[in-house]
């Protein structure tokens, strides 16, 4: 009855061909959303592709102002990686934030983007970065990739291949963990580009994924620094609300988490 | 005696198997032939089962069976029982719905078994489940106690009007009416006691294997009392007499009082078995764990304390509704009554008490005993009262205790319970120096100056343990005596072999127990093992809950060794050709005081089962067994002081310092003594800042993963500070009071004291999420 075959793709290609055969296909990359959905019930796929092998989808590169990881990477390694860390150093410390060690070492860039979980990590440093989603049809810019809750631009049987990031002036990202989960309650990622444009972006927060705040970039343009925060007001409507956190609680959250990190992005 | 007796931090003999994957746990076991259980349960807190269709799974591959509620009545099984009688105020008794194991007409709670299927592998059953069609018809349901109790609430059982299971009370009324019409000060305050789902690491298991020939039954399951487990199943659901069930509770991963009670689920694998005549296995998972394993606490209490102009307590009154769940579980009837209302006292003088308790059916998964059960709610209620009463007054939270302490010893309570010793300034005076009190204000500016709140809370706690003398317990309604067996079996060649009522599922009895074997005899552990869990070995024993396996079930090893080696002397002196009297026993040998005569253990015991030379008339062998009442409860009591700093901007706490110093009488392993203080502590502080299950006001469950319902983890406590206060239990002759639970008992007020202390408010509810305290902060 729940009947599903495995693939191992060895390229982008095989993937892509793989997916095209089955009849409810799905990509596995780190299996940190998939299998435990599967574990339950709510997910019966006809095939399973792995990508996590797929040499060409593991790695990261930095080259003059742009860093790219490709998709298959995991957290860890981007953790880890001195390239991150020397490039995007609020890069590499979001990436020590997401879930616990097992879910570092199996859950990968691509994975978690392509999930968009309203309250992962990672699109809040996409957006607020302005990075490119690289796939194997297309680029997507992550201001039109983020659609919504567990919603993206990803057409069926598009592959995210890597996340390519213009490297900023600073960068800073806070996270307030959901105490279960370790998701984010909340988290802002803010960052301010070579040529002195913010983008602040706050994950966890909104009914609709991952957002930009126009009031605390509009705040730090005038003003690069945590005060300046301060008489900003964040609205609760619109915000998320659940037993760990009330919309207004979280609305507090945007704001504080958004001065941590600029107080960690110097 | 010796470096491994008592006292020894003698390392975990255990831990070898637990730790490379060796122990035998019952998911561990494959029978021949044996057969997989899933249970089909209601996705409704409240609804008419109005017929189950179970043709097209009976149709599927490799399915043996589909087995109803309905069957189960056909075939006579009984109900589940409640093992506590308790009266109501009005003198009638307590009023119960029945508690089908599968429901044949009602479910009353969401994961309600109504049907199981049976198939040869666990995947077929869950499979064969999603094609079995239960009709169900929707009933209002309601899960907030003070809801179920408002008229036209939804009602669960038409024997319980108004959801009210009982309406019980404790106490002299008009004496602590007159004390608070003199009263010069009275403090009141409102508390709740958060439900909390108990998370063994290992699940819920069992395997029943019926032999039709012998018309005996095998059950294999996760017991903390395997042998009360056969009484119940035996004696009230007519499944098999005694003499043909034979319980077996292998290595049992932990169960913090969920693994006490008799389930639905293995009553139905011991009939199904029978009726497919195959072994039956059910493994729970995680989700069922949330939804069917008994939950914890779950209490709202109005408690008022009266003072008079010297600070001293004069009255207490308390009124507390607890939350039973859908049905009356086991023990769960004596938990907010006789576990909780007895120790209202706390370390306290306090002449006069009156309690009620209101004991309340609603829409959500039956709550019973979960680590401490009743002691910790009464605990947390008196000392976040003292700490309240301490701010009211304007007084130190540390001297008004000291102000109210008991000092003198027994000490009968108003609330039955009869203290036999302590010293309660000892452990505070402990606490308050490992934590440096005295240097907290100037800390807590310190802090303050780098915007974060720091607050210090104390707790001193107290509990009875060592459950407990049967007569007691009898006269206060319990279906069971609360005593404990146990026998030495001295092999021919000297090794030893304890077999004792008492059941290990974490607490490290074949470590500490044969410390005791080590430190009266003089031989090494190695020597030694322990026989438990198996009702075909091991006589009729009561098992383990209540910190009771030390005080209790290490006493009748204690009774039972003085008998094992009253006789040993007898032959040592007959062989020695000496006087009995002159016997001693040390490294094994048996010698004459004062002299180079001595025979070895070995040999005394080859002695006794050869029989070739024993004194006359003594029958031959050598073993010995004993049942050890307990005369009173025991009454472990400590201080602990928590220091913590909360973060204003987002409400989140950090611990800077947590000290415990307990007073558990004598200990026999310190090592194993530290290890279920830091598990207790992190429960308790587990209650006072994450976990909470939760249900929606239709009765869902909101918290049934580890996805929403926060355990603690390593990273939300802190290192702990431990040291120990003794006084020596007089209650038995090892002076144990007992350690299990203590640190679930006394944390959460440490915590929540210490975090309204930082942030300047009085009133914050359990769990104090950073949500909830940073709301808290910024209230008007």
């Amino acid at each position: 009855m729940y009947q599903t075959t495995y693939h191992r793709a060895s390229t982008v290609d095989e993937a892509a061909s793989l997916f095209a055969k089955g009849t409810e296909a799905k990509f596995l990359a780190g299996g940190q959303t998939l299998l435990p959905v599967m574990k339950q019930r709510l997910a019966s796929p006809s095939d399973v592709i792995d990508l996590a092998k797929i040499k060409e989808l593991i790695g990261v590169e930095a080259s003059g102002d742009t860093l790219t990881i490709k998709a298959a990477t995991p957290h860890y390694d981007v953790a880890t990686s001195d390239v991150v860390k020397k490039a995007i150093p609020a890069l590499a410390y979001l990436a020590t934030l997401i879930g616990d060690p097992a879910v570092r070492y199996r859950g990968t860039i691509g994975g978690s983007i392509a999930n968009n979980d309203p309250a992962a990590d990672y699109p809040a440093a996409l957006l607020a970065l302005d990075a490119t989603v690289k796939t194997n049809k297309r680029s997507i810019a992550a201001a039109d990739f983020f659609k919504g809750l567990f919603t993206t631009a990803l057409e069926d049987g598009e592959i995210v291949t890597a996340v390519s990031f213009p490297v900023p002036a600073k960068a800073g990202y806070s996270k307030m963990p959901h105490p279960a989960s370790r998701f984010a309650l909340t988290g802002v990622f803010v960052a301010q580009t070579k040529s002195g444009e913010v983008r602040v972006a706050a994950t966890g927060a909104s009914q609709n994924g991952v957002m930009r705040v126009p009031a605390i970039e509009a705040a730090l343009k005038a003003n690069w620094s945590p005060a300046a925060i301060d008489s900003v007001s964040i609205p609760a409507s619109g915000l998320l609300a659940d037993i760990h956190g009330t919309a207004e609680y979280r609305a507090n959250l945007v704001k504080v988490m958004a001065q941590r990190a600029v107080a960690a992005a110097g | 005696m010796g470096v491994e007796g008592i006292g020894a931090r003698v390392v975990r003999k255990e831990d070898k198997r637990f730790i490379t994957g060796k122990g035998r746990y019952v998911d561990d076991i494959k029978l021949m032939g044996m057969t997989h259980a899933y249970f089909i349960r209601s996705p409704h807190a409240h609804a008419k089962v109005k017929g189950i269709d179970s043709s097209a799974a009976l149709k599927m591959p490799g399915v043996v069976a589909v087995l109803t509620g309905k069957q189960l009545v056909d075939d006579k099984v009984g109900n589940l029982i409640c093992g506590w009688a308790i009266t109501s105020k009005d003198g009638s008794p307590m009023k119960m719905g029945a508690w089908p194991a599968m429901a044949p007409e009602t479910v009353r709670f969401v994961g309600q078994a109504v049907a199981v299927v049976i198939a040869e592998s666990k995947n077929l059953a869950r499979d064969a489940a999603e094609a079995v069609v239960v009709d169900y018809e929707e009933l209002p349901a309601v899960a907030d106690m003070h809801a179920a109790i408002k008229a036209g609430a939804p009602q669960l059982h038409p024997e319980a009007p108004g959801n009210q299971v009982y309406d019980w009370v404790i106490g002299d009324e008009s004496a602590t009416d007159a004390a608070f019409a003199k009263a010069a000060n009275v403090v009141k305050l409102d508390v709740t006691n958060n439900r909390l789902a108990p998370n063994a690491m290992e699940p819920r298991a069992a395997i029943a294997d019926y032999d039709a020939a012998e018309e005996h039954f095998t059950l294999y399951t996760t017991s903390q009392n395997p042998h009360v487990a056969r009484l119940v199943l035996s004696a009230f659901y007519n499944i098999a007499p005694e003499h043909k069930l034979r319980v077996i509770a292998p290595d049992v991963g932990g169960g913090f009082g969920s693994k006490i009670f008799i389930y639905p689920e293995e009553m139905v694998a011991l009939w199904a078995s029978k009726k497919v005549e195959r072994p039956v296995k059910w493994t729970g998972d995680r989700t069922e764990a949330f939804l069917t394993d008994a939950h914890g606490r779950d209490h709202i209490t109005h408690a008022e304390m009266a003072f008079d102009t010297n600070n001293k307590i004069i009255g207490l009154k308390v009124k507390t509704y607890a939350n039973f769940g859908a049905y009356m579980s086991l023990f769960s009837s004596s938990v907010p009554t006789y576990l909780y209302a007895t120790l209202l006292s706390g370390q306290y003088n306090i002449p006069a008490i009156h309690a009620e308790v209101i004991g309340v059916y609603t829409n959500t998964t039956p709550v019973d005993a979960y680590r401490g059960a009743g002691r910790p709610e009464a605990s947390y209620l008196i000392e976040r009262l003292m700490e309240t009463a301490a701010r009211q007054l304007n007084v130190d939270p540390a001297e008004l205790r000291r102000t109210n302490f008991i000092t003198q010893f027994p000490h009968q309570t108003p609330v039955i319970m009869a203290y036999d010793t302590g010293d309660f300034n000892a452990s505070l005076d402990a606490a308050m120096k490992a934590i440096d009190y005295a240097g907290f204000a100037a800390r807590k500016a310190q802090a303050k100056s780098q915007g974060k709140l720091r607050g210090i809370g104390v707790s001193c706690y107290i509990e009875a343990c060592g459950i407990a003398p049967s007569k007691a317990v009898g006269s206060l309604g319990a279906g069971v005596g609360l005593w404990e067996s146990a026998e030495v079996r001295v092999n021919p060649v000297g090794t030893i072999e304890i077999l004792t009522g008492s059941h290990s599922h974490g607490q490290g009895h074949e470590t500490t127990f044969c410390q005791l074997v080590a430190d009266r005899l003089g031989i090494p552990i190695s020597q030694v093992s322990i026989v438990h869990g198996d009702t075909d070995k091991v006589q009729f024993g009561m098992g383990t809950y209540g910190s009771r396996s030390a005080a209790v079930g290490l006493t009748a090893i204690l009774k039972a060794m003085e008998k094992m080696e009253s006789k040993a002397k007898k032959i040592a002196a007959h062989a020695l050709e000496a006087s009995e009297a002159d016997i001693v026993i040390e490294n094994g040998e048996f010698k004459v005081t004062g002299t180079d005569k001595a025979i070895a253990l070995p040999m005394v015991a080859l002695a006794a089962y050869t029989a070739h030379n024993l004194p006359d008339g003594m029958e031959p062998g050598l073993k010995e067994s004993a049942f050890y009442d307990p005369t009173n409860f025991t009454f472990p009591a400590g201080a602990y002081i928590c220091e913590l700093e909360v973060d204003p901007g987002t409400g989140k706490t950090s611990f800077i310092n947590f000290v415990a110093a307990d007073d558990f009488g004598r200990l026999i392993n310190p090592m194993i003594v530290e290890g279920q203080v830091h598990g207790g502590l992190v429960q308790g502080i587990g209650q006072a800042l994450l976990e909470h299950a939760i249900y929606d006001a239709n009765g869902q469950p909101v918290t049934a993963s580890f996805m929403d319902y926060a355990m603690p983890r390593a990273d939300d406590v802190p290192s702990f500070n431990l040291s120990h206060t003794t006084t020596l239990c007089p209650g038995n002759p090892l002076g144990i009071k007992g350690c299990g639970e203590a640190g679930a008992i006394g944390a959460s007020a440490a915590v929540i004291n210490a975090i309204t202390d930082a942030i300047g408010k009085n009133n914050l509810e359990m769990p104090a999420t950073p949500d909830r305290v940073w709301r808290t902060i910024h209230a008007a």
